[in-house]
């Protein structure tokens, strides 16, 4: 067991930022648009943090595929303890196309490459809410899976998984080498503090093409248009019950 | 007068319940009540002649007695519903809430509370109360902390909550003219959508109306960078007692004609004029904002941060906040919410914002290196973000609010040189020891302004005698500002002689019964019950 952790995070646009649909209908406005690190992959970051500080793993990678700003984002991850980091450069069109099936080949790739025991993932992605990769990947490398975790816990090379399901909790046991996938309740995820802000400035980030891995990034999918969910009807505020009797029955309510 | 024939004209409804005490039994009678209120009033009114300074018996932050203002009738009522149809409140349930300050410390007896949408209808209602003789308590968010906001008696309630219009909007000058209702967030939210920013914010922001912050001339947390409401306004409209609208709601960056009026009523807290709206001048919402929260082992060393921040960041500095330990543990304790960063005695809430994001954190990170090397913050982290962001601001926004579930909150809004800061937070806890619950201190340490809080699980007249007056000669020794930015409101107004001259409170007198001569704009509020 080499005793590496892969982790995977994705820069979306931060979650508080309102979302505008490009005037073409192509897709959404993200020049000029504040991102962040995908909060599910955060999480899955401070899991693979807290595995290495319980001394049960020796190293945390931090994997992103995407253009020159997905540093700040691998950074971000080396700054919550994240030892190394490996930048899978995808630029333009290539970029706007990349999905759950390319990035889950990618993975697959680093995985056998960097010998990596477990590879943690976030659930899903706040802009697309695929919730594919983790399930892809295990899928490609022939791994057993553990999503939706809301519980890991690792003895020797097995690890006792707590998922959240529809139903409630179901709690399996998994051989590794495995994928995981981060659920919410997981943990809540560190602030980056500044004796590691600067200490992560001098962890190494290697840049890696799709090619170099053997991976084709060419999408199978084409998206005919994005537009912006219904206007929501604003409420009717009226003066008196009586109003509220005529308003309801004027709907057809009673 | 004699007291025989005050008791004799006592209506059967109390007059005034001026503080919500937990002994007040809801069982007393109506002439009990009046009873309680009356001799305490007698004490407050033979008390309140000595300048409202020194200790004594009463408390000059109380209530005095009632005025001779006429009292509401049913011809009044129905003028005010022929004017006002369905914005003429007279149901107490609805009342009540706008009888009580935010902080439940101060209640008052309204029994009619009007809703103007125009300016016009605010001058109508004013003309007729200044003939009718009936007094008024303009009311905007009733957010103030002062007891500034709420009747004191039977005042006619005046707000502005349905005067909510944005009149217009320059976005090359960024200059904004709206009613006095708006709601600031609401406003904030309307000027982002167009790039720009108000030039101020304030914990508040939910619920106090822009016509409320200029009254009381707000500070807030952008002050450090834009500057204050005195200079951000250029322009009001303001309905003056006798029900005159005086229009000088210029859109104008420079104008030196005549008198600044606009100074005037900037501040005055409801009682000189009536805002009824503003122009003013918004900033460009910024391109880059960032908050770093930083731990200090000492106020001293939080002071030296505070100039190397000045130096290293200066131009893209837009708040420099702090909050102490204390502080910390009350957030944790009442509201849950985490520490980022180790435990330290002092912790520090810094904001940038810039016009570009890679040059502002290359400044904020040859900051951080500096103080982090230099050992003058121990511990820190950084929110570029606009989640991570509120919630490192939340830890400084939120703590007014974790102090209200420690029972009752003494709340002192101080301005002192910025190195005498946090000597009077340790003075106090030497003098009040163990009969106050926590003495906590926090605020725009950039400003030289404290907020120093004083909790105790319930009103406890006893510690009140030991805080005050130490508290505002304290103040007064070291020639700072008995309230920064608060005001005076009702609880405050005795203690004017503490940071102003006796003759300038008399000019402030003069002007009062010159623009207000009946006297009917929020009374008992901001100047000393001896100024009559």
């Amino acid at each position: 067991m080499s005793g590496r952790v892969l982790v995977g995070v994705k820069r979306v646009i931060d979650y508080a930022v309102k979302i505008r649909v490009k005037p073409d209908h192509t897709g959404v406005v993200t020049d000029g648009v504040k991102h962040s690190m995908n909060p599910f992959c955060e999480i899955a970051v401070e899991e693979a943090v807290k595995l290495k500080e319980k001394k049960l793993i020796k190293e945390v990678v931090a994997v992103s595929c995407g253009p020159q700003q997905v540093q700040e984002t691998i950074r971000t991850a080396l700054a919550m303890g994240a030892d190394r980091g490996i930048h899978v450069e995808v630029s333009g069109k290539d970029y706007e196309t990349l999905g759950p099936l390319q990035v889950s080949k990618i993975l697959a790739a680093l995985a056998k490459k960097e010998q990596a025991d477990l590879i943690i993932l976030g659930k899903q992605a706040i802009d697309d809410d695929c919730n594919q990769t983790g399930q892809m990947t295990a899928a490609l490398l022939d791994w057993p899976q553990g999503t939706f975790a809301s519980e890991v816990t690792l003895d020797a090379d097995k690890l006792k998984v707590v998922r959240e399901i529809d139903g409630g909790l179901e709690t399996i046991k998994i051989k590794m080498p495995a994928v995981v996938t981060a659920d919410l309740r997981l943990n809540t995820p560190r602030y980056a503090t500044l004796p590691n802000i600067m200490k992560a400035k001098k962890k190494k980030i290697a840049n890696v093409k799709p090619a170099d891995l053997g991976v084709d990034v060419s999408s199978r999918l084409e998206v005919l248009k994005v537009d912006e969910p219904p206007q929501r009807q604003a409420g009717v505020k009226v003066e008196t019950v009586d109003d509220l009797v005529g308003k309801l029955k004027e709907a057809g309510r009673i | 007068m004699g007291i025989f024939q005050r008791f004799a004209r006592l209506p059967l409804k109390p007059t005034c319940i001026w503080s919500l005490c937990p002994q007040y039994s809801t069982d007393l009678t109506a002439v009990g009540r009046a009873l309680i209120v009356r001799s305490s009033q007698l004490i407050q009114h033979r008390y309140v002649h000595n300048r409202g300074l020194g200790t004594g018996p009463g408390n000059p932050g109380s209530a005095p007695p009632r005025l001779p203002f006429s009292r509401v009738t049913q011809e009044d009522l129905a003028f005010f519903r022929t004017m006002l149809p369905g914005r003429t409140i007279t149901d107490p349930d609805l009342l009540k809430s706008s009888n009580v300050d935010w902080l439940k410390t101060v209640e008052g007896n309204s029994e009619v509370l009007l809703r103007p949408k125009t300016t016009e209808e605010v001058s109508q209602i004013l003309r007729y109360c200044n003939e009718r003789n009936l007094a008024v308590c303009p009311q905007g968010g009733n957010t103030g902390l002062v007891g500034g906001s709420v009747p004191v008696f039977d005042e006619i309630i005046l707000s502005t909550s349905l005067m909510t219009q944005v009149l217009t909007f320059d976005n090359i000058s960024g200059i904004l003219t709206c009613q006095a209702g708006c709601v600031l967030e609401n406003l904030s939210n309307y000027l982002e959508e167009r790039d720009f920013i108000m030039p101020l914010d304030l914990g508040a922001k939910g619920s106090c109306h822009i016509g409320g912050n200029v009254s009381t001339n707000a500070g807030g947390l952008r002050l450090l960078r834009y500057g204050s409401l005195r200079g951000t306004v250029l322009g009001l409209e303001v309905v003056l007692a006798d029900g005159q609208i005086l229009n000088c709601l210029a859109t104008l960056r420079k104008d030196n004609t005549g008198y600044d009026l606009k100074q005037l009523f900037i501040g005055s807290e409801g009682t000189l004029g009536v805002i009824t709206a503003v122009s003013i001048l918004c900033p460009r919402k910024p391109k880059a904002v960032n908050v770093a929260f930083l731990g200090c082992s000492s106020f001293k060393q939080l002071l030296e941060t505070f100039q190397c921040c000045r130096g290293m960041l200066g131009e893209i500095l837009s708040a420099f906040e702090f909050l102490d330990a204390s502080c910390m543990s009350l957030l944790e304790k009442h509201l849950k919410l985490t520490n980022p960063i180790t435990e330290s005695p002092f912790y520090i809430v810094i904001e940038t914002a810039g016009s570009n994001a890679t040059h502002d954190e290359e400044k904020l990170h040859n900051f951080l290196e500096e103080v982090m090397t230099s050992s003058l913050v121990t511990d820190g982290t950084v929110a570029t973000e606009a989640t991570k962001i509120k919630a490192l601001w939340s830890l400084r926004e939120r703590v007014t609010e974790a102090l209200t579930h420690e029972g009752y909150t003494y709340k002192y809004d101080i301005s002192l040189p910025v190195e005498k800061i946090y000597d009077l937070v340790q003075d106090m806890r030497g003098h009040l020891g163990d009969r106050a619950k926590n003495v906590v201190g926090y605020g725009h340490v950039g400003d030289g302004n404290l907020h120093l809080n004083i909790t105790s699980p319930s009103k406890d007249p006893a510690l009140l005698a030991s805080i005050e007056p130490y508290v505002y000669e304290w103040t007064s020794e070291w020639k700072g500002s008995i309230s920064a930015e608060h005001g005076l409101g009702l609880k405050k107004r005795n203690y004017i002689y503490y940071s102003k001259p006796s003759e300038a409170v008399a000019l402030m007198g003069s002007i009062k019964a010159m623009l207000d001569p009946k006297g009917i704009l929020n009374p008992y509020k901001t100047l000393p019950d001896n100024i009559h």
